[in-house]
């Protein structure tokens, strides 16, 4: 495994002020496409969605220059009892979820997401949603946008639209939670470049 | 984890994380729908040689929270010998299309023998064999117990806590599995019972034996477990003098429970024998957890549930 992956091509495709303007960008949006930060409740799907939910909550409350509770602003959605692959792994410990005090029902949710891909996490994000309460309306706000969707599902808010092979990785790094920003791409030993 | 048939096949990592994903299940009970889409498909076999209520009404629910199918299957009053018996309806959940098995049976090591004669390929889940374990009940105690008294970090244990388990210890397989589950945790455990109570070898157990309540109780356990005296299972008779003494003797009556620190709190995996074991105003007192301990059942065995059916890490897999 070591071996295989020394002779892997990884390449950076987002730095730590990429992530950072990417991030500052897609809460403007945000505001913007909405009736600014009020009724707005962004859930982030762990692990990598709830740190960035929670800086895009931080943005959110500078640039409207907002008093009050930001963990009201944020919280996280866990999907692991909603997936659809479960017997296609081993075990998936839960993560927790956390709802804002005033709950979901008719307010705009924004769920975040590091990478999209095939979709299913999405999916299973929606109906973790309605079990919970019935939003006013759901958007989607991810850093990366990989492709290869295997559903009808596309994201509102995409930090950087990465075209991909199948083949290859896309690892998000952030400070929260694994020390550091960047979004590399890994193509597997032996692959042409496309 | 292939099956769940006794405490003493986890190691500490695997029971922390099943409290964990009990924790999680509990979480998602408060919500407004608390039916999960994670093992709609799947079917779920109760199979009960013996009498219960709330443990098989406990899987039922946990297994229909979790979208599963349920079938129970009662097979009390069957002519068949239990070896027979087991092996032909193992034969036929089999062939019914049962994605995993409950069982209930007052032979010890029935769940072990329909996990492991080849007759069935599906998890197996002990809801209680004879004398020997109930392992889901010492899972659902410890997460009652963690609830109360170690609150706050799901990836703790129970680490320093005393628990006193008292009673019928030799008819008991929840005093067994707690035993072994409670000590797994980090927690010390003292059992108390009349010498005839007790079985044999329980010396040898990694806990302390003690024959006398009073001086259990003055050492200021953290929480007290009483167990049920199972008369239907004292053929002969012989085991106390008489009732009254054994109230006496080894009931948890309100002076007793009068006695404990503030914060311990008084379990028992039910059903109770009111005014024996407990007294009636211990049983409804603000210490006794008892009615929670239910609730905690469904929550845990939602979690074993999930940990063995939703997954495909079997050694075929690998």
């Amino acid at each position: 495994m070591t071996d295989q992956s020394s002779t892997d091509h990884r390449s950076r495709v987002l730095g730590t002020e990429e992530i950072r303007r990417a991030l500052t960008r897609i809460a403007h949006e945000i505001l913007e496409s909405g009736h600014g930060a009020e009724d707005l409740v962004l859930l982030g799907i762990p692990h990598r969605g709830v740190p960035l939910a929670r800086r895009l909550a931080e943005n959110i409350v500078r640039a409207e220059g907002l008093g009050g509770d930001i963990e009201q602003l944020h919280g996280s959605l866990d999907i692991t009892l909603y997936r659809d692959d479960l017997r296609k792994h081993p075990t998936r410990a839960p993560s927790p979820t956390r709802i804002p005090r005033e709950g979901i029902d008719g307010r705009t949710v924004v769920l975040v997401d590091d990478v999209l891909y095939s979709g299913r996490t999405v999916r299973a994000a929606l109906d973790a949603l309605s079990a919970i309460g019935r939003p006013a309306a759901v958007r989607l706000a991810v850093l990366v946008d990989r492709g290869h969707r295997e559903l009808p599902i596309r994201a509102d808010h995409v930090g950087k639209n990465l075209p991909t092979s199948r083949s290859e990785r896309v690892f998000v790094h952030l400070t929260e939670t694994d020390g550091e920003d960047c979004v590399d791409i890994v193509r597997p030993a032996g692959e042409d470049q496309a | 984890m292939r099956h769940f048939i006794s405490i003493a096949d986890l190691d500490r990592t695997e029971a922390v994380a099943l409290l964990a994903t009990a924790e999680h299940m509990a979480a998602t009970q408060s919500r407004s729908i608390r039916k999960l889409p994670t093992l709609v498909g799947s079917t779920v076999v109760n199979l009960f040689f013996e009498d219960s209520t709330r443990t098989r009404i406990s899987f039922e629910a946990a297994a229909k929270r979790l979208s599963a199918d349920v079938i129970n299957f009662s097979a009390k009053g069957s002519s068949l010998s239990k070896g027979e018996s087991l092996k032909d309806t193992a034969l036929t959940l089999q062939a019914m299309g049962a994605d995993a098995v409950v069982v209930r049976s007052a032979s010890s090591g029935a769940a072990h023998q329909l996990a492991h004669a080849g007759w069935i390929d599906q998890p197996i889940i002990n809801a209680g064999d004879g004398a020997h374990e109930h392992p889901t009940q010492a899972m659902l105690d410890a997460f009652t117990l963690r609830h109360h008294l170690r609150p706050g970090d799901p990836n703790g244990g129970l680490d320093g806590l005393h628990v006193v388990i008292v009673g019928d210890v030799l008819h008991s397989r929840v005093a067994r599995s707690n035993m072994l589950l409670l000590t797994l945790l980090g927690a010390r455990v003292t059992l108390v019972a009349p010498p005839a109570l007790l079985p044999v070898g329980a010396h040898a157990w990694p806990c302390e034996v003690l024959y006398d309540l009073d001086e259990a109780l003055a050492a200021g356990p953290d929480a007290v477990m009483m167990l049920r005296v199972q008369r239907e299972r004292m053929v002969g008779g012989g085991f106390f003098p008489t009732e009254g003494e054994y109230s006496r003797r080894y009931g948890l009556s309100t002076q007793r429970a009068a006695r404990l620190p503030d914060h311990a709190i008084v379990l028992h995996p039910g059903p109770m024998n009111r005014g024996f074991e407990i007294a009636g105003d211990v049983a409804d007192s603000d210490r006794s957890v008892i009615v929670e301990q239910v609730a905690s059942g469904v929550f845990v065995r939602m979690a074993v549930l999930y940990h063995l059916l939703a997954t495909d890490d079997r050694e075929d897999a690998r």
